[in-house]
Protein backbone atom coordinates (compact mmCIF):
# COMPACT_ATOMS: atom_id res chain seq x y z
CA UNK A 1 0.00 0.00 0.00
CA UNK A 2 1.35 3.43 -0.41
CA UNK A 3 2.77 5.04 2.09
CA UNK A 4 0.52 8.16 2.26
CA UNK A 5 -2.27 5.87 2.04
CA UNK A 6 -1.02 3.97 5.27
CA UNK A 7 -0.47 7.27 6.79
CA UNK A 8 -4.15 8.65 6.33
CA UNK A 9 -5.57 5.51 6.86
CA UNK A 10 -3.86 4.80 10.59
CA UNK A 11 -3.86 8.49 11.28
CA UNK A 12 -7.69 8.79 10.45
CA UNK A 13 -8.31 5.22 12.85
CA UNK A 14 -5.99 6.27 15.60
CA UNK A 15 -7.16 9.86 15.42
CA UNK A 16 -10.97 8.27 15.94
CA UNK A 17 -9.70 6.03 18.44
CA UNK A 18 -7.71 8.61 20.50
CA UNK A 19 -11.04 10.93 20.81
CA UNK A 20 -13.55 8.52 21.52
CA UNK A 21 -11.58 8.00 24.96
CA UNK A 22 -12.36 11.62 25.72
CA UNK A 23 -15.73 9.64 26.72
CA UNK A 24 -14.03 8.16 29.67
CA UNK A 25 -13.20 11.61 30.94
CA UNK A 26 -16.75 12.95 32.31
CA UNK A 27 -15.53 16.58 32.10
CA UNK A 28 -15.21 16.09 28.56
CA UNK A 29 -18.43 13.82 27.61
CA UNK A 30 -20.24 16.62 26.95
CA UNK A 31 -18.45 17.69 24.05
CA UNK A 32 -17.29 14.42 22.57
CA UNK A 33 -18.65 14.66 19.10
CA UNK A 34 -16.57 17.54 18.25
CA UNK A 35 -13.48 16.12 20.19
CA UNK A 36 -13.70 12.94 18.13
CA UNK A 37 -13.53 14.87 14.81
CA UNK A 38 -10.68 17.36 15.52
CA UNK A 39 -8.92 14.39 16.71
CA UNK A 40 -9.59 12.53 13.26
CA UNK A 41 -8.59 15.68 11.46
CA UNK A 42 -5.59 15.88 13.59
CA UNK A 43 -4.82 11.86 13.08
CA UNK A 44 -5.61 12.61 9.04
CA UNK A 45 -3.19 15.55 8.80
CA UNK A 46 -0.60 13.72 10.97
CA UNK A 47 -0.87 10.94 8.28
CA UNK A 48 -0.26 12.79 5.38
CA UNK A 49 2.42 15.06 6.78
CA UNK A 50 4.53 11.64 8.01
CA UNK A 51 3.52 9.73 4.74
CA UNK A 52 4.75 12.43 2.22
CA UNK A 53 7.67 12.24 4.61
CA UNK A 54 8.42 8.21 4.33
CA UNK A 55 8.00 8.79 0.79
CA UNK A 56 10.95 11.10 0.53
CA UNK A 57 13.05 9.26 3.47
CA UNK A 58 13.44 5.93 3.72
CA UNK A 59 14.52 5.45 6.82
CA UNK A 60 12.76 3.39 9.34
CA UNK A 61 14.77 5.62 12.13
CA UNK A 62 14.07 8.81 10.77
CA UNK A 63 10.77 7.59 10.23
CA UNK A 64 9.72 6.93 13.76
CA UNK A 65 11.17 10.29 14.93
CA UNK A 66 9.90 12.10 12.56
CA UNK A 67 6.63 10.69 13.52
CA UNK A 68 6.82 11.33 16.73
CA UNK A 69 7.58 15.23 16.24
CA UNK A 70 4.61 15.88 14.23
CA UNK A 71 2.53 13.90 17.22
CA UNK A 72 3.71 16.42 19.43
CA UNK A 73 3.44 19.30 18.02
CA UNK A 74 0.07 18.50 16.62
CA UNK A 75 -0.96 18.01 19.81
CA UNK A 76 0.59 20.70 21.33
CA UNK A 77 -1.51 22.61 19.16
CA UNK A 78 -5.15 20.87 20.14
CA UNK A 79 -3.75 21.30 23.78
CA UNK A 80 -3.25 25.26 23.26
CA UNK A 81 -5.78 25.59 21.62
CA UNK A 82 -8.07 23.83 24.40
CA UNK A 83 -7.05 25.91 26.79
CA UNK A 84 -7.55 24.04 30.20
CA UNK A 85 -3.70 23.04 30.24
CA UNK A 86 -3.78 19.56 29.48
CA UNK A 87 -0.82 19.32 27.87
CA UNK A 88 0.45 16.07 29.37
CA UNK A 89 -3.10 14.21 28.70
CA UNK A 90 -3.19 15.29 24.89
CA UNK A 91 0.68 15.51 23.80
CA UNK A 92 1.39 11.93 25.32
CA UNK A 93 -0.89 10.05 23.50
CA UNK A 94 -0.85 12.62 20.79
CA UNK A 95 2.64 11.87 20.04
CA UNK A 96 2.68 7.56 20.74
CA UNK A 97 -0.07 8.06 17.65
CA UNK A 98 2.48 10.11 15.63
CA UNK A 99 5.25 7.40 16.25
CA UNK A 100 3.12 4.74 15.57
CA UNK A 101 2.32 6.36 12.01
CA UNK A 102 5.44 7.02 11.49
CA UNK A 103 6.95 3.32 11.73
CA UNK A 104 4.05 1.84 9.95
CA UNK A 105 4.35 4.48 6.86
CA UNK A 106 7.90 3.29 6.67
CA UNK A 107 7.58 -0.91 7.42
CA UNK A 108 4.11 -1.45 5.44
CA UNK A 109 3.80 1.24 2.95
CA UNK A 110 5.37 0.47 -0.28
CA UNK A 111 8.02 2.89 -2.25
CA UNK A 112 6.57 5.24 -4.69
CA UNK A 113 6.89 3.38 -8.02
CA UNK A 114 9.52 4.87 -10.30
CA UNK A 115 8.09 6.40 -14.00
CA UNK A 116 9.32 5.79 -16.93
CA UNK A 117 9.89 9.04 -19.15
CA UNK B 1 80.26 -35.25 -3.95
CA UNK B 2 78.05 -32.28 -2.77
CA UNK B 3 74.22 -33.52 -1.79
CA UNK B 4 71.84 -31.48 -2.24
CA UNK B 5 69.65 -30.26 0.32
CA UNK B 6 65.93 -31.15 0.64
CA UNK B 7 64.77 -27.27 -0.11
CA UNK B 8 66.64 -27.35 -2.65
CA UNK B 9 65.45 -30.20 -4.08
CA UNK B 10 61.74 -29.26 -3.73
CA UNK B 11 62.93 -25.90 -5.34
CA UNK B 12 64.36 -27.98 -8.21
CA UNK B 13 61.19 -29.49 -8.68
CA UNK B 14 58.71 -26.87 -8.63
CA UNK B 15 60.58 -25.54 -10.70
CA UNK B 16 60.76 -28.49 -13.45
CA UNK B 17 57.05 -28.78 -12.80
CA UNK B 18 56.66 -25.47 -14.21
CA UNK B 19 54.24 -25.46 -17.59
CA UNK B 20 56.09 -24.13 -20.48
CA UNK B 21 54.11 -21.21 -21.43
CA UNK B 22 56.36 -19.67 -23.80
CA UNK B 23 54.19 -18.19 -26.63
CA UNK B 24 51.57 -17.58 -24.90
CA UNK B 25 50.83 -14.01 -22.58
CA UNK B 26 51.04 -16.19 -19.41
CA UNK B 27 54.06 -16.78 -16.80
CA UNK B 28 53.73 -19.47 -14.29
CA UNK B 29 53.67 -18.35 -10.71
CA UNK B 30 53.04 -21.12 -8.71
CA UNK B 31 51.22 -24.73 -8.38
CA UNK B 32 47.62 -24.40 -7.07
CA UNK B 33 46.13 -28.13 -7.76
CA UNK B 34 46.39 -31.13 -9.25
CA UNK B 35 43.91 -33.21 -10.87
CA UNK B 36 44.46 -36.53 -12.85
CA UNK B 37 43.31 -33.89 -16.74
CA UNK B 38 45.33 -30.95 -15.53
CA UNK B 39 46.77 -28.89 -13.04
CA UNK B 40 45.92 -25.69 -12.40
CA UNK B 41 48.49 -22.70 -12.35
CA UNK B 42 48.69 -19.25 -10.99
CA UNK B 43 50.17 -17.25 -13.89
CA UNK B 44 50.88 -13.70 -14.27
CA UNK B 45 49.05 -12.43 -17.40
CA UNK B 46 51.67 -10.33 -18.97
CA UNK B 47 49.80 -8.28 -21.27
CA UNK B 48 47.12 -7.26 -18.38
CA UNK B 49 49.57 -7.16 -15.70
CA UNK B 50 46.79 -9.37 -13.55
CA UNK B 51 47.15 -12.71 -12.12
CA UNK B 52 44.87 -15.49 -13.34
CA UNK B 53 44.29 -19.10 -13.14
CA UNK B 54 45.85 -21.63 -15.83
CA UNK B 55 44.02 -25.10 -16.18
CA UNK B 56 46.07 -27.01 -18.19
CA UNK B 57 46.01 -30.67 -19.41
CA UNK B 58 48.82 -32.81 -17.58
CA UNK B 59 50.13 -34.22 -20.91
CA UNK B 60 49.21 -33.53 -24.68
CA UNK B 61 46.34 -35.68 -25.42
CA UNK B 62 46.71 -37.95 -28.93
CA UNK B 63 43.37 -39.07 -28.63
CA UNK B 64 41.74 -35.39 -27.77
CA UNK B 65 39.13 -36.91 -25.25
CA UNK B 66 40.37 -34.96 -22.30
CA UNK B 67 41.55 -31.75 -24.56
CA UNK B 68 37.62 -32.11 -25.60
CA UNK B 69 36.52 -32.89 -22.35
CA UNK B 70 38.53 -29.45 -20.80
CA UNK B 71 37.80 -27.69 -24.01
CA UNK B 72 33.90 -27.82 -23.08
CA UNK B 73 34.54 -27.00 -20.00
CA UNK B 74 35.80 -23.90 -20.71
CA UNK B 75 32.92 -23.26 -23.17
CA UNK B 76 30.25 -23.99 -20.69
CA UNK B 77 31.70 -21.62 -18.67
CA UNK B 78 32.35 -18.71 -21.18
CA UNK B 79 28.54 -19.22 -21.95
CA UNK B 80 27.35 -18.39 -18.04
CA UNK B 81 28.23 -14.47 -17.64
CA UNK B 82 27.27 -13.83 -14.39
CA UNK B 83 29.12 -12.54 -11.05
CA UNK B 84 28.53 -15.82 -9.38
CA UNK B 85 30.94 -17.97 -11.70
CA UNK B 86 34.13 -17.70 -12.31
CA UNK B 87 34.78 -16.00 -15.59
CA UNK B 88 36.65 -17.85 -18.30
CA UNK B 89 39.55 -14.97 -20.29
CA UNK B 90 41.25 -17.29 -22.96
CA UNK B 91 41.72 -21.03 -24.20
CA UNK B 92 44.36 -22.04 -26.50
CA UNK B 93 46.94 -24.95 -27.03
CA UNK B 94 50.42 -24.83 -25.97
CA UNK B 95 53.18 -25.08 -27.95
CA UNK B 96 53.80 -28.86 -26.68
CA UNK B 97 50.14 -29.75 -27.50
CA UNK B 98 48.15 -29.33 -24.25
CA UNK B 99 45.26 -27.50 -24.07
CA UNK B 100 45.13 -25.07 -21.54
CA UNK B 101 41.78 -22.29 -20.47
CA UNK B 102 42.66 -19.31 -18.27
CA UNK B 103 40.06 -17.69 -15.69
CA UNK B 104 39.73 -15.85 -12.56
CA UNK B 105 42.05 -16.36 -9.99
CA UNK B 106 39.69 -15.68 -6.64
CA UNK B 107 40.29 -16.39 -3.15
CA UNK B 108 38.28 -17.07 -0.54
CA UNK B 109 36.78 -19.88 1.38
CA UNK B 110 34.79 -22.98 1.10
CA UNK B 111 31.29 -22.40 2.01
CA UNK B 112 31.84 -25.47 5.08
CA UNK B 113 35.12 -23.63 6.53
CA UNK B 114 32.81 -19.55 5.89
CA UNK B 115 29.78 -21.42 8.04
CA UNK B 116 32.23 -21.18 10.97
CA UNK B 117 32.00 -17.63 10.95
CA UNK B 118 28.12 -17.34 9.96
CA UNK B 119 26.37 -18.16 12.80
CA UNK B 120 22.90 -16.52 11.78
CA UNK B 121 19.87 -18.35 10.47
CA UNK B 122 18.80 -15.58 8.40
CA UNK B 123 22.58 -14.66 7.42
CA UNK B 124 22.61 -18.55 6.13
CA UNK B 125 19.63 -18.44 4.45
CA UNK B 126 20.14 -15.48 2.39
CA UNK B 127 23.80 -16.97 1.41
CA UNK B 128 21.87 -20.14 0.03
CA UNK B 129 19.32 -17.67 -1.92
CA UNK B 130 22.99 -16.00 -3.13
CA UNK B 131 24.76 -19.49 -4.23
CA UNK B 132 21.07 -20.32 -5.80
CA UNK B 133 21.51 -17.08 -8.23
CA UNK B 134 24.10 -18.49 -10.23
CA UNK B 135 22.42 -21.54 -10.55
CA UNK B 136 19.43 -20.53 -12.15
CA UNK B 137 21.23 -18.69 -14.28
CA UNK B 138 22.98 -21.42 -15.50
CA UNK B 139 19.68 -23.01 -15.74
CA UNK B 140 18.14 -20.15 -17.90
CA UNK B 141 20.94 -20.81 -20.39
CA UNK B 142 20.07 -24.88 -20.08
CA UNK B 143 23.23 -25.83 -18.12
CA UNK B 144 22.94 -28.01 -15.11
CA UNK B 145 25.66 -28.03 -12.73
CA UNK B 146 25.27 -31.49 -11.29
CA UNK B 147 28.10 -31.76 -9.10
CA UNK B 148 27.04 -28.78 -6.56
CA UNK B 149 28.10 -29.56 -2.58
CA UNK B 150 29.68 -27.14 -0.13
CA UNK B 151 33.02 -27.72 -1.10
CA UNK B 152 32.07 -26.24 -4.79
CA UNK B 153 30.93 -22.93 -3.01
CA UNK B 154 33.61 -20.09 -2.50
CA UNK B 155 32.53 -16.90 -0.55
CA UNK B 156 35.22 -14.47 -1.60
CA UNK B 157 37.26 -12.39 0.30
CA UNK B 158 34.40 -9.19 -0.31
CA UNK B 159 31.64 -12.30 0.55
CA UNK B 160 31.31 -12.50 -2.83
CA UNK B 161 29.59 -16.04 -3.46
CA UNK B 162 31.13 -18.11 -6.53
CA UNK B 163 29.78 -21.36 -8.34
CA UNK B 164 32.77 -23.66 -8.87
CA UNK B 165 33.53 -27.14 -10.88
CA UNK B 166 31.55 -27.11 -13.83
CA UNK B 167 33.38 -29.96 -15.15
CA UNK B 168 30.68 -32.19 -15.16
CA UNK B 169 27.76 -29.45 -16.19
CA UNK B 170 25.26 -30.66 -18.97
CA UNK B 171 23.97 -28.77 -21.88
CA UNK B 172 20.46 -30.10 -21.64
CA UNK B 173 19.38 -31.77 -24.94
CA UNK B 174 22.57 -32.94 -25.26
CA UNK B 175 23.71 -36.83 -25.61
CA UNK B 176 24.05 -37.95 -22.61
CA UNK B 177 28.12 -38.60 -22.21
CA UNK B 178 29.58 -42.50 -21.62
CA UNK B 179 31.80 -42.26 -18.75
CA UNK B 180 30.79 -42.11 -14.96
CA UNK B 181 32.00 -39.32 -12.38
CA UNK B 182 31.75 -39.84 -8.85
CA UNK B 183 33.01 -36.93 -7.21
CA UNK B 184 33.68 -38.10 -3.43
CA UNK B 185 33.09 -35.37 -0.99
CA UNK B 186 36.50 -34.29 0.63
CA UNK B 187 37.03 -33.98 3.97
CA UNK B 188 36.74 -30.04 5.18
CA UNK B 189 38.56 -30.29 8.40
CA UNK B 190 41.58 -31.24 6.59
CA UNK B 191 41.31 -28.61 4.24
CA UNK B 192 43.15 -25.37 4.85
CA UNK B 193 41.06 -22.44 6.63
CA UNK B 194 42.08 -19.73 3.67
CA UNK B 195 41.82 -22.02 0.33
CA UNK B 196 42.31 -20.19 -3.20
CA UNK B 197 38.76 -20.59 -5.27
CA UNK B 198 40.76 -22.07 -8.13
CA UNK B 199 42.28 -25.01 -5.73
CA UNK B 200 38.90 -26.11 -6.33
CA UNK B 201 38.42 -25.86 -10.03
CA UNK B 202 40.58 -29.51 -10.88
CA UNK B 203 38.55 -31.78 -8.61
CA UNK B 204 36.40 -32.47 -11.70
CA UNK B 205 39.17 -33.15 -14.03
CA UNK B 206 40.45 -35.93 -10.93
CA UNK B 207 36.81 -37.35 -11.70
CA UNK B 208 37.17 -37.53 -15.31
CA UNK B 209 40.41 -38.90 -15.73
CA UNK B 210 39.47 -41.83 -13.20
CA UNK B 211 36.16 -42.08 -15.43
CA UNK B 212 38.38 -43.34 -18.21
CA UNK B 213 39.25 -46.38 -16.20
CA UNK B 214 35.28 -47.10 -15.23
CA UNK B 215 32.83 -49.40 -16.47
CA UNK B 216 30.59 -46.84 -19.03
CA UNK B 217 27.04 -47.22 -17.68
CA UNK B 218 24.08 -47.66 -19.89
CA UNK B 219 22.34 -44.42 -19.85
CA UNK B 220 24.99 -42.41 -20.07
CA UNK B 221 26.85 -41.84 -16.63
CA UNK B 222 26.60 -40.93 -12.82
CA UNK B 223 27.84 -37.06 -12.45
CA UNK B 224 27.87 -35.94 -8.71
CA UNK B 225 28.80 -36.50 -5.07
CA UNK B 226 26.93 -39.09 -3.19
CA UNK B 227 24.97 -37.43 0.07
CA UNK B 228 24.72 -34.05 -2.86
CA UNK B 229 23.56 -36.71 -5.57
CA UNK B 230 20.04 -36.82 -6.50
CA UNK B 231 18.36 -39.92 -6.92
CA UNK B 232 17.81 -40.16 -10.58
CA UNK B 233 21.66 -39.10 -11.12
CA UNK B 234 22.59 -41.64 -8.72
CA UNK B 235 20.56 -44.19 -11.05
CA UNK B 236 21.93 -42.39 -14.40
CA UNK B 237 18.11 -41.51 -15.04
CA UNK B 238 17.51 -38.51 -17.37
CA UNK B 239 17.99 -35.36 -14.86
CA UNK B 240 16.56 -31.70 -15.38
CA UNK B 241 16.81 -28.41 -13.39
CA UNK B 242 15.23 -30.57 -10.70
CA UNK B 243 18.49 -32.29 -10.19
CA UNK B 244 20.14 -29.31 -8.98
CA UNK B 245 17.20 -28.12 -6.70
CA UNK B 246 18.03 -31.15 -4.55
CA UNK B 247 21.58 -30.43 -4.56
CA UNK B 248 20.64 -27.07 -3.37
CA UNK B 249 18.25 -28.68 -1.32
CA UNK B 250 21.09 -30.79 0.58
CA UNK B 251 23.37 -28.10 1.05
CA UNK B 252 20.89 -25.92 2.64
CA UNK B 253 20.06 -29.07 5.17
CA UNK B 254 23.93 -29.08 5.19
CA UNK B 255 23.97 -25.51 6.11
CA UNK B 256 20.89 -26.13 9.01
CA UNK B 257 22.98 -28.92 10.78
CA UNK B 258 24.83 -28.82 13.62
CA UNK B 259 27.28 -30.26 11.93
CA UNK B 260 28.31 -26.83 9.98
CA UNK B 261 28.45 -25.03 13.70
CA UNK B 262 31.47 -27.16 14.66
CA UNK B 263 33.93 -29.16 12.43
CA UNK B 264 32.88 -28.43 9.52
CA UNK B 265 33.27 -32.17 7.58
CA UNK B 266 30.49 -31.79 4.59
CA UNK B 267 31.78 -35.71 3.53
CA UNK B 268 28.98 -36.85 6.42
CA UNK B 269 25.59 -36.78 5.53
CA UNK B 270 23.33 -34.12 6.25
CA UNK B 271 21.95 -34.59 9.93
CA UNK B 272 18.92 -34.30 11.57
CA UNK B 273 17.24 -30.93 11.90
CA UNK B 274 17.34 -30.40 15.42
CA UNK B 275 16.39 -26.28 16.24
CA UNK B 276 15.58 -25.59 12.64
CA UNK B 277 12.02 -24.38 12.54
CA UNK B 278 9.80 -26.35 11.01
CA UNK B 279 8.56 -24.61 8.12
CA UNK B 280 12.20 -24.76 7.12
CA UNK B 281 12.62 -28.76 7.49
CA UNK B 282 9.81 -28.52 5.17
CA UNK B 283 11.62 -26.46 2.95
CA UNK B 284 14.82 -28.98 3.12
CA UNK B 285 12.44 -32.07 2.94
CA UNK B 286 10.62 -30.74 -0.24
CA UNK B 287 13.63 -29.63 -2.20
CA UNK B 288 15.58 -33.45 -1.48
CA UNK B 289 12.50 -35.26 -1.95
CA UNK B 290 13.32 -38.10 -3.59
CA UNK B 291 10.48 -38.39 -6.36
CA UNK B 292 11.55 -35.28 -8.41
CA UNK B 293 8.22 -34.15 -8.87
CA UNK B 294 7.44 -33.61 -5.05
CA UNK B 295 10.14 -31.54 -5.53
CA UNK B 296 10.12 -27.43 -6.28
CA UNK B 297 9.76 -27.21 -9.89
CA UNK B 298 12.93 -24.87 -10.34
CA UNK B 299 15.73 -23.04 -8.24
CA UNK B 300 13.77 -19.99 -8.54
CA UNK B 301 10.59 -21.38 -6.55
CA UNK B 302 13.20 -22.74 -4.12
CA UNK B 303 14.60 -19.74 -3.62
CA UNK B 304 10.90 -17.84 -3.69
CA UNK B 305 9.90 -20.17 -0.46
CA UNK B 306 12.79 -19.00 1.05
CA UNK B 307 12.63 -15.43 0.59
CA UNK B 308 9.01 -15.75 2.44
CA UNK B 309 10.49 -17.50 4.85
CA UNK B 310 12.80 -14.71 5.71
CA UNK B 311 10.17 -12.12 5.32
CA UNK B 312 7.73 -13.88 7.80
CA UNK B 313 5.20 -15.20 5.10
CA UNK B 314 3.78 -18.45 4.64
CA UNK B 315 5.95 -21.17 2.45
CA UNK B 316 4.35 -23.68 0.17
CA UNK B 317 6.09 -26.58 1.19
CA UNK B 318 4.73 -26.39 4.65
CA UNK B 319 1.00 -26.25 6.00
CA UNK B 320 0.78 -24.18 9.07
CA UNK B 321 -1.60 -24.56 12.35
CA UNK B 322 -3.62 -21.64 13.52
CA UNK B 323 -1.41 -21.51 16.50
CA UNK B 324 1.75 -21.55 14.31
CA UNK B 325 0.08 -18.67 12.25
CA UNK B 326 -0.53 -16.40 14.96
CA UNK B 327 3.32 -17.22 16.22
CA UNK B 328 4.67 -16.15 12.74
CA UNK B 329 2.25 -13.43 12.06
CA UNK B 330 2.92 -11.66 15.94
CA UNK B 331 6.73 -12.32 15.08
CA UNK B 332 6.37 -10.40 11.69
CA UNK B 333 4.94 -7.60 13.36
CA UNK B 334 6.21 -7.87 16.82
CA UNK B 335 7.23 -3.94 17.04
CA UNK B 336 4.20 -2.58 15.72
CA UNK B 337 2.24 -5.33 18.14
CA UNK B 338 4.65 -3.34 21.24
CA UNK B 339 3.57 0.48 19.87
CA UNK B 340 -0.14 -0.41 19.82
CA UNK B 341 0.19 -2.43 23.31
CA UNK B 342 2.27 0.43 24.80
CA UNK B 343 -0.59 2.87 23.33
CA UNK B 344 -3.25 1.41 24.81
CA UNK B 345 -1.71 0.86 28.35
CA UNK B 346 -0.68 4.29 28.78
CA UNK B 347 -4.44 5.76 27.58
CA UNK B 348 -5.44 3.48 29.87
CA UNK B 349 -3.34 4.43 32.63
CA UNK B 350 -4.44 7.79 31.74
CA UNK B 351 -7.92 7.39 32.44
CA UNK B 352 -7.03 5.56 35.53
CA UNK B 353 -5.11 8.26 37.37
CA UNK B 354 -7.49 10.64 35.77
CA UNK B 355 -10.30 8.91 37.55
CA UNK B 356 -8.67 9.25 41.00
Amino acid sequence: MNKILVGLLLGGILGIFDGLTAWFYPEARAGIVGIVIGSTIKGLIAGVLIGVFARKVNSLAWGVVFGLGVGLILAFVVAYMDGHGYYFKIMLPGGTVGLIVGYATQRYGSAAHLQRT
Amino acid sequence: MTWLSDQVVDRLQATLRLPDLSGTRYRPIRYLARGGMGTVWLAEDTVLDRRVALKILDAADHSGELAARLLREARILARLEHPGIVPVHDAGTLGDGRVFYCMKYVEGQRLDHALRNINSLPERLRLLARIAEPIAFAHSKGILHRDLKPENIMIGSFGEVLVMDWGVAKVKGSAPTACLIATPATTGEAAEEKTEVNRRLDSSSTSATSSLNLPETGHGGIFGTPGYMSPEQTRSDPVDERTDVFSLGAILTFMLSPITTGQADSSSQPQPLRPVPRPLQAICAKATAPERVSRYASVEDLSADLARYLEGLPVTAYREGFFERAGRVSARHRVAIVLVTAYLLMRLLLIFFSRR
